[in-house]
């Protein structure tokens, strides 16, 4: 029974985002294409971090490997926008199966330090080569090179509503994906290695391999995320690779709720409108969003979808 | 007389920690079907040596032999895999799951290296409630397993070694801290184990090594001090000496 209400619950929020792409203004619709792709990002966070309790301060690395493999590609090799996506999935997975299999023989604050390191690698990586990234400042990938070929059409991603429903194409594979996954043994097992590890090990289980694979899915669905930003918002900077966007994610996951599959979702919505209304009123707005944050751990300490499961909705995935 | 294998046997098997040498040159060996007890005073190295057989500690030398296999190198999960099953002396349970969950991870996991079988949801629930049924806690399965009595707890870690379907059974101390009631009905479970699988046990109270126990293992300064049927054990004067503090 429980599975038909979560299985309603998230056909109704997809479908919701499908009508919203009619009913939004313009600048709204903008935001939303952006915070859905910025959810896939932090859904691919919440993988490791939630589920897994893998707790990474790098994560923007794998992002940035997804935003630069297709960005990258397409500026300077002149790919069509499928096989630099397929190269920023690439880079993003590979990076996430070395920095995994280096970062997991620590764990807690350590694991936390190495990975934090790593993508402060990446990141000076990035402005090393800045001949080819431009650094800071960024490529802007020409408007023509970013159109997706359909059987049968072709779309410019340039255009609002195209690239709305690209990004909510992305946002249902990877919520779609993501709660396969944690419903199925595997995922089971990624939370039981959160909850005792020692006692995952005396069950028979592989620790290693299974946090590795973790890490490695959440890479692939984070490159997925920085793969279609660079081909839906035509941007690709070594910003997306710094540490704000390694906090970022863990952000918007806690305040969305950690292990929840809409969890994500939610917390990246709020976090955007906290900030795009306070800073309508007061250039203080990170003062409201502190405080809105504040009063955030106060009241819901799991965040919005983890208290919400706790309290009324203990199906809720 | 012909020699049959032993299902478990070690050769040499010791391990020390810094100075203290916990396990020393213990020669043992575990014919399949038996239930043995372990005993010997606090500090005889009794834990140590499960642990050395089971891979959560390696041995500083010597060598475990499973089912004529050499696993003294093989990491901890592979050891469970091959059919060695251990339960925790101090609680250790997924607090934060459900009781059914936490004997699924166990039948999770032999049914995922059953090439027959697969880890359907119908496959678990089968599995993985009978051995909440065998340990009496079926109506408990929805809990969380951090809301159970401490008995319960204790039981439960034993469900997921069922669930395991182990073919050697460590059991560390599995009835500290129980009441009489709940040992009693521990004792008749640990009898039907016995009947399909290889059980090692680690206890203190007497009356159930007494009452379990096929032949007993004395333990004393990480040493094998004696070994035989508990009328011999009962009656050797070393042992009452070391374990008994006469």
């Amino acid at each position: 029974m429980t599975n038909v209400k979560s299985l309603w619950l998230h056909a109704a929020v997809i479908l919701l985002l499908f009508a919203l792409n009619f009913l939004l203004p313009e600048y709204h619709r903008g935001i939303f294409s952006r915070v859905m792709v910025l959810a896939v990002f932090a859904m691919g966070y919440n993988l490791a971090f939630g589920y897994t309790g893998l707790l990474s301060l790098g994560h923007a690395m794998f992002f940035a490997a997804g935003l630069y493999g297709a960005g990258l590609t397409i500026y300077h090799l002149g790919w069509s926008v499928w096989p630099a996506l397929g190269a920023g999935l690439l880079a993003g997975t590979l990076l996430a199966l070395v920095v995994g299999f280096l970062a997991l023989r620590t764990t807690g604050v350590a694991f936390m330090i190495v990975t934090l390191m790593f993508a402060q690698v990446f990141y000076l990586t990035t402005l090393y080569f800045t001949t080819y990234t431009r650094g800071e400042e960024g490529l802007v990938l020409p408007q023509a090179m970013r159109s997706l070929a359909l059987p049968g059409a072709s779309f410019s991603l340039t255009d609002p509503a195209t690239r709305y429903m690209a990004a909510l194409a992305l946002l249902t594979i990877v919520l779609g994906l993501v709660l396969i996954l944690v419903r199925s043994p595997y995922g089971r097992a990624l939370i039981a290695i959160r909850e005792n590890e020692e006692r995952m090990r005396m069950l028979g289980y592989d620790v290693f391999a299974n946090k590795l694979a973790s890490v490695v899915i959440s890479g692939l669905i984070c490159a997925a995320a920085g793969a279609a930003y660079a081909v839906l918002f035509g941007y690709v900077g070594s910003g997306f690779a710094s540490i704000q966007y390694s906090i970022l994610p863990l952000l918007w996951v806690l305040l969305g709720g950690a292990a929840t599959t809409l969890g994500p979702l939610i917390g990246t919505l709020f976090m955007f409108y906290i900030i795009d209304t306070a800073s309508d009123y007061t250039t203080a707005y990170l003062l409201v969003v502190g405080l809105a944050l504040i009063l955030l751990i106060l009241y819901f300490p799991k965040g919005i979808a983890g208290t919400v499961r706790e309290r009324w909705l203990p199906w809720l995935p | 007389m012909a020699a049959v294998t032993p299902l478990l046997s070690t050769r040499g098997l010791s391990r020390s920690f810094g100075g203290l040498k916990a396990v020393r040159e213990v020669d043992f060996a575990l014919p399949e079907g038996q239930i043995r007890a372990i005993i010997g005073p606090n500090g005889a190295g009794k834990t140590t040596f499960v642990s050395l057989v089971c891979g959560r500690i390696l041995p500083s030398s010597g060598t475990v032999v499973f089912d004529g296999r050499d696993v003294s190198r093989l990491p901890a999960h592979k050891r469970v895999r091959a059919g060695i099953a251990y339960t925790f002396q101090i609680t250790s349970i997924f607090s934060n799951l459900t009781v059914f969950d936490n004997v699924a991870l166990a039948a999770q996991r032999h049914l995922l290296d059953d090439r027959q079988a697969r880890p359907t949801a119908r496959a678990l629930e089968e599995e993985g409630m009978a051995a909440l049924e065998k340990t009496g806690l079926a109506d408990f399965a929805e809990k969380r397993a951090g809301n159970l009595a401490y008995g319960h707890q204790r039981l439960l870690e034993v469900a997921m070694g069922l669930a395991l379907k182990p073919r050697l059974l460590i059991l560390d101390e599995p009835t500290q801290g129980l009441s009489d009631g709940e040992i009693d009905s521990f004792v008749a479970l640990v009898r039907e184990i016995g009947r399909e699988a290889t059980v090692l046990l680690i206890e203190h109270n007497m009356d159930v090594v007494m009452a379990l126990a096929e032949r007993i293992t004395v333990m004393d300064q990480g040493r094998i001090l004696a070994e035989g049927t508990p009328e011999e054990i009962r009656a050797d004067k070393a042992v009452q000496q070391a374990y008994l503090g006469g």
